[in-house]
């Protein structure tokens, strides 16, 4: 078995028990856990799209919220707990789907284009689920049950984190670091950028509807207002903090912030200022982010 | 040469706006054969490899090689008909390792793709070894090897250059398209790559089309030269043959008396 598959498995099983003892723990501190847990999922796969394809993407929260919404619909309807994985996967297809939507005609555009175009995504879908009566409309969904436990949480984001970093260590996924260091240069290499970039965000769209679904289950409602332009913020932010296009990096970032708001409970509400004063001082003085530890070579630099 | 040759320009056109970037024009390129395309600043080589690799589709005429036409085809399709090109700019990827540049080539040629690199069975594990092994021995054969884990970005210029070519190569092509691989480097650079070009072709039977600003450099390799000048093809034969022509001498004259870059 490969490496990568037995970090998953230990992962998964150490999840599984600490989830199983989570009675023990404090309720609070549980909430931010498991906030955590889902800000990982939300950061690394927005990573997969922004950081190693390079194609800057704001409308995050946009995909959340159908796959939050999906999910919801379907566990409010057929109250079982059976039904949570099923749903959760559901949520994660249909944001997939609307990534593909979206993601084809809006990838022909470079960069700025391409972070506008997603955010009035963001905007239209949380303007229409506002609009949209028999999901509750802008009072949202109330009463969804508590689905969501340490260990699917933890269990998902490490799956998610699997994907990506495999996809990503491989020939194959070269291509998407190739995408985003020089898109003619990959086409003359044979790689059909567009494939490659859809790819990415059909991939990054899942998981951030799979997020939205663990979200919507655990705190038991949700409004459209929750999936505004400000969450989709937060998670480029940790993105960029982490250094783009370093897992890691973006897994201590989505860590940090989720906690840093919690424990700065008085100065919460600066906290987009506070994002905004840090992503440009970071851009000024570490554009490789905060936790992008330079990764160790092999000192083959001889000539 | 019977047959078709590999690659055939059939009354290539190409405008932009008012402006005649190429006009008319007729190459030929057979098989493991060297052919240089010179011609003065502005004369429309690079836009007669854009041409080739899709980056642009000709206003007029027809592009083919072996058998099939090109035009209308995308410069990823393009690659996987086998021609690949370097850039009179380089483009690598700046941020990614000497050794991932060429993995990159080597997408095309994967057996296994998206579903195994998730699973990671021994079939993954066995085809990624099999490029590693073939990407070093590439990169030993530039002697590129002892730079296998540094940033493309950090390599000297020459190796940059000599980077592309390798990368060029990993896509296995039938035609390698090199838009002025000398430009930038000093003279003795370019004796050495003068004779990299000459083993490329001998090693891996391939054609080759060398833009060329140097005529020095065409010269000494090239049995088969074609003449550009805004846009047209003023002459076409053996280096000895062209150097005497007397529209090439006025090309080339009018331009040498101005000093150069
Ligand atoms: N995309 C484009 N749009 C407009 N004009 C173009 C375009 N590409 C090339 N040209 C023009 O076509 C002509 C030929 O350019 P090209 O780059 O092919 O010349 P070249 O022979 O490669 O020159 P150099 O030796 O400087 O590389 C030039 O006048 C150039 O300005
Ligand atoms: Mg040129």
């Amino acid at each position: 078995m490969a490496r990568s598959q037995i970090i998953l498995i230990v992962v998964v099983l150490v999840s599984l028990g600490v989830s199983l003892g989570s009675g023990r723990i404090d309720p609070y501190f549980l909430d931010v856990i498991i906030g955590i847990g889902i800000n990982i999922i939300l950061a690394v796969s927005l990573n997969l799209i922004n950081g190693y394809t390079g194609q800057f993407s704001l409308g995050h929260a946009g995909f959340m919220a159908v796959g939050a919404y999906t999910a919801a619909m379907i566990t409010l309807n057929v109250s079982s707990p059976w039904m949570f994985i099923p749903a959760l996967f559901v949520g994660g297809i249909f944001a997939a789907v609307t990534g593909l939507i979206v993601g084809i005609p809006s990838l022909r555009l470079k960069g700025d284009y391409l972070a506008i175009v997603t955010l009035g995504f963001g905007e239209i879908i949380r303007v229409v689920l506002q609009n949209m009566e028999f999901v509750g409309a802008a009072l949202g969904l109330r009463g969804i049950p508590s689905y969501t436990t340490f260990f699917w949480t933890f269990g998902l984001a490490a799956l998610c984190t699997y994907i990506v970093v495999c996809l990503v260590n491989s020939t194959y996924g070269r291509g998407f670091l190739a995408v985003r260091d020089d898109e003619i240069a990959a086409e003359s290499m044979g790689i059909n950028t567009t494939k490659y970039k859809v790819t990415a965000f059909v991939i990054g769209a899942f998981w951030a509807g799979i997020a939205g679904g663990l979200y919507a289950h655990f705190k038991q409602f949700i409004t459209p207002e929750g999936f505004n332009f400000m969450r989709s913020f937060e998670i480029v932010v940790m993105v960029i903090l982490g250094g783009m296009g370093r897992t890691a990096g973006v897994i201590a970032a989505a860590i940090i912030l989720t906690i840093l708001p919690e424990v700065l409970r008085e100065v919460a509400e600066y906290r987009m200022i506070i994002y905004s004063l840090l992503l440009i001082i970071l851009m000024l003085t570490r554009p490789q982010g905060i936790f992008a530890w330079e990764r160790k070579r092999k000192p083959t630099l001889s000539a | 040469m019977n047959g078709t040759p590999l690659l055939q320009l059939d009354k290539c056109t190409i405008r932009f706006g008012g402006l005649t970037a190429v006009s008319n024009l007729d190459l030929q390129i057979g098989d493991n054969e060297l052919v240089g395309l010179i011609g003065p600043n502005g004369a429309g080589k690079t836009t007669v490899f854009n041409l080739i690799t899709g980056v642009y589709k000709p206003t007029e005429g027809n592009i083919t090689f072996a058998g099939g036409s090109l035009v209308g085809k995308k410069p990823y399709q393009i690659t996987s008909h086998g021609i690949a090109r370097t850039f009179q700019n380089i483009r690598l990827f700046s941020s990614l390792s000497v050794f991932d540049n060429v993995r990159v080539g080597f997408y095309l040629h994967l057996r296994h793709g998206i579903i195994h690199a998730l699973l990671r069975g021994k079939a993954f594990f066995k085809e990624e070894k099999e490029i590693e092994q073939q990407i070093m021995d590439l990169l030993d054969i530039f002697n590129l090897g002892k730079f296998r884990d540094v940033p493309a970005k950090s390599l000297p210029y020459g190796d940059q250059r000599r980077l592309e070519i390798v990368r060029a190569l990993a896509t296995k092509p039938k035609l390698l398209c090199l838009d002025e691989p000398a430009a930038g480097m000093n003279p003795t650079e370019k004796v050495e790559l003068m004779k990299l070009i000459r083993f490329i072709e001998d090693k891996f039977k391939i054609s080759i089309l060398l833009v060329e600003h140097d005529m020095k450099v065409v010269m000494g390799i090239c049995r088969k030269v074609a003449v550009l000048d805004y846009g047209v093809k003023i002459a076409q034969g053996t280096p000895e043959e062209v150097q005497k022509n007397p529209k090439v001498i006025e090309a080339y004259l009018g331009e040498d008396h101005v000093p150069k870059d």
